[in-house]
């Protein structure tokens, strides 16, 4: 049974931390871009302060450390897949370390908007080794719930139009898929939709249809993490009749 | 599954300036190993021994080129070495490129960001050096390689391998985060004791600096001392390197001319069967120096 407190590094987590508890909780929404990820984490995150926990945000790309060198990198065109990779595994450890890790060693529910699944999807998609991206992300940290908003590219596609139009690196014309932007983007939004079905089925994600109204998905959001709070305080609490058995993060394998 | 090939495009015009020039239009970057199924292990995490079977520190390179890195804590004297060496070679008609560790304008200033604010840590250090050495592989060391020309690193993977495992990092990830850097054909490590180097970094300048001693470990309070505890640590495990990946070492203390002399005829047995005829054709006739033959 999980509890609140028991959390699995990816592989060998940040050897120097040591051994620290990790009461709070860690929930994952993942999706690709323009599915509506932002709007559904805002709705949460007020609704779960409702309910009365503190709750964190953290974002990907968005590290005081890397943001700004990410956005100059890619304006710039500077990046290669391994540097790519690179950038986003370091903007990952410094949110890790300076946002997730203290966040829910205070008890908190840190939502992240998307996670390390984005590095393998893309990754894969842009050719990179998905073996060593995985290796990259060892000091990683287990998430307790990963929410996939999950759509096709059809209903996708008039979403990021209309919203903030079609992006150069979410086109993948770097890759050169083709000279038309729009085949472009379509074709690489494509593969990572399947990248993200492959990858929801190896690390076990909710997968929660994002073709819907925004109420309805949300609903849906409130019910897996009720469920999944419910479970918890649920073990939680057999666990403290029993002998407080709740054990600390182990940063060995 | 390979990379393709890599438009070298927009704000690189500088980072050849001081190296010959460069193959142009497209290279492969890191060249990955093919087919690897991700499927297999049911656990999702990588196995180490991908990571023992697939790294290319332990096979010889397949590039025409040479790769020659030295290696050593700072005040070692290493980049003297390294600069008598260059014109050595230089002077005989080789075609020589320079490159330097930390030195990619890529991640120059989140570095310089993260270390003024304190803000890094021993993973985002290391992340951010890899990105430094994978800008600087893409554009400075695998084209002069592949180009048939004598490439020159100061500092090279072991750097990455010493001090980020020195500040805690484990030793396999720092391994797998530079999985795809070739096996250079010499690596010299400067050994040299620690009161030799602080010596030598207090005489050129009045201070140590912060990273350089360690001081974000919090190891104590008096930089001096920092120093010495964190790069005793970095010498012990370069010691253990030199042996799990084959580097030369040499005495560090002794005179730079006798020092220059070791190296030199180490780089000769490293150039012993170099296709200087192939690069220099390679290359067109590299630097404008005439050909030795």
């Amino acid at each position: 049974m999980r509890n609140g407190t028991s959390k699995r590094w990816y592989g060998h987590g940040l050897p120097y931390l040591g051994d620290k508890p990790l009461p709070g909780h860690l929930i994952v929404i993942e999706g690709t871009d323009g599915v509506g990820r932002s709007t559904q984490i805002e709705l949460l995150g007020r609704w779960l302060e409702l309910e009365g926990y503190a709750v964190s945000n953290t974002g990907w790309t968005r590290s005081p450390l890397l943001s700004a060198t990410i956005k100059e990198a890619k304006a710039g065109h500077q990046l290669n897949p391994t540097t790519f990779s690179l950038l986003y595994a370091a903007d990952f450890a410094d949110r890790l370390e300076h946002e997730i890790l203290p966040a829910l060693q205070a008890g908190f529910i840190v939502i992240a908007d998307r996670y390390m699944y984005t590095a393998f999807a893309r990754d894969t998609v842009m050719g990179a080794d998905p073996t060593w991206t995985r290796e990259l992300f060892q000091m990683a940290l287990i998430p307790d719930l990963v929410l996939q908003l999950d759509i096709d590219v059809d209903t996708l596609v008039p979403r990021v139009i209309q919203g903030k139009g079609i992006d150069y690196w979410e086109s993948g014309m770097h890759l050169a898929l083709g000279t038309d932007i729009f085949d472009s983007f379509k074709h690489y939004q494509a593969r990572l939709i399947e990248e993200y079905h492959r990858l929801a089925k190896e690390f076990g994600f909710v997968i929660v249809d994002a073709c819907r109204p925004v109420d309805a998905i949300q609903a849906e959001l409130r019910r897996h993490v009720l469920n999944y709070l419910r479970a918890v305080n649920n073990a939680n609490g057999m666990a403290s009749k029993v002998a407080h058995e709740s054990s600390p993060v182990s940063s060995k394998d | 599954m390979n990379f393709q090939d890599h438009d070298n495009g927009n704000g690189h015009e500088d980072r050849h300036a001081n190296g010959a020039s460069l193959v142009d239009g497209s290279f492969l970057a890191f060249e990955h190993p093919r087919n690897i199924d991700v499927h297999r292990n049911p656990d999702n995490a990588p196995t180490s021994q991908t990571v023992k079977t697939k790294n290319p520190l332990n096979i010889p390179h397949p590039y025409p080129g040479r790769l020659i890195a030295v290696e050593g804590i700072d005040g070692s004297g290493k980049s003297t070495q390294l600069q008598l060496l260059e014109r050595w070679l230089r002077a005989q008609g080789y075609p020589v490129h320079f490159t330097e560790w930390n030195s990619s304008r890529l991640v120059r200033r989140a570095l310089r960001r993260g270390k003024q604010k304190n803000l890094l840590t021993p993973t985002t250090f290391s992340l951010l050096h890899a990105v430094d050495f994978a800008d600087r592989f893409t554009y400075q060391i695998l084209p002069p390689l592949k180009a048939g020309m004598i490439v020159l690193a100061d500092r090279y993977v072991f750097t990455a391998f010493a001090r980020d495992v020195a500040r805690g990092v484990h030793p396999e990830w720092v391994r797998s985060v530079y999985r795809h850097a070739p096996r250079p054909d010499l690596t010299l490590y400067f050994r040299v004791p620690i009161e030799v180097s602080l010596e030598r970094l207090l005489a050129g300048r009045a201070k140590l600096k912060y990273h350089e001693a360690g001081m974000d470990l919090g190891l104590s309070g008096d930089p001096v001392e920092s120093f010495r505890m964190f790069q005793s640590r970095v010498l012990n495990i370069y010691d253990e390197l030199t042996t799990e990946f084959g580097l030369r070492t040499i005495d560090a203390i002794g005179e730079i001319p006798a020092q220059q002399k070791a190296f030199r005829q180490m780089v000769q047995e490293a150039l012993r069967d170099y296709d200087h005829e192939r690069a220099n054709h390679l290359n067109g006739n590299a630097n404008g120096h005439a050909q030795r033959h």
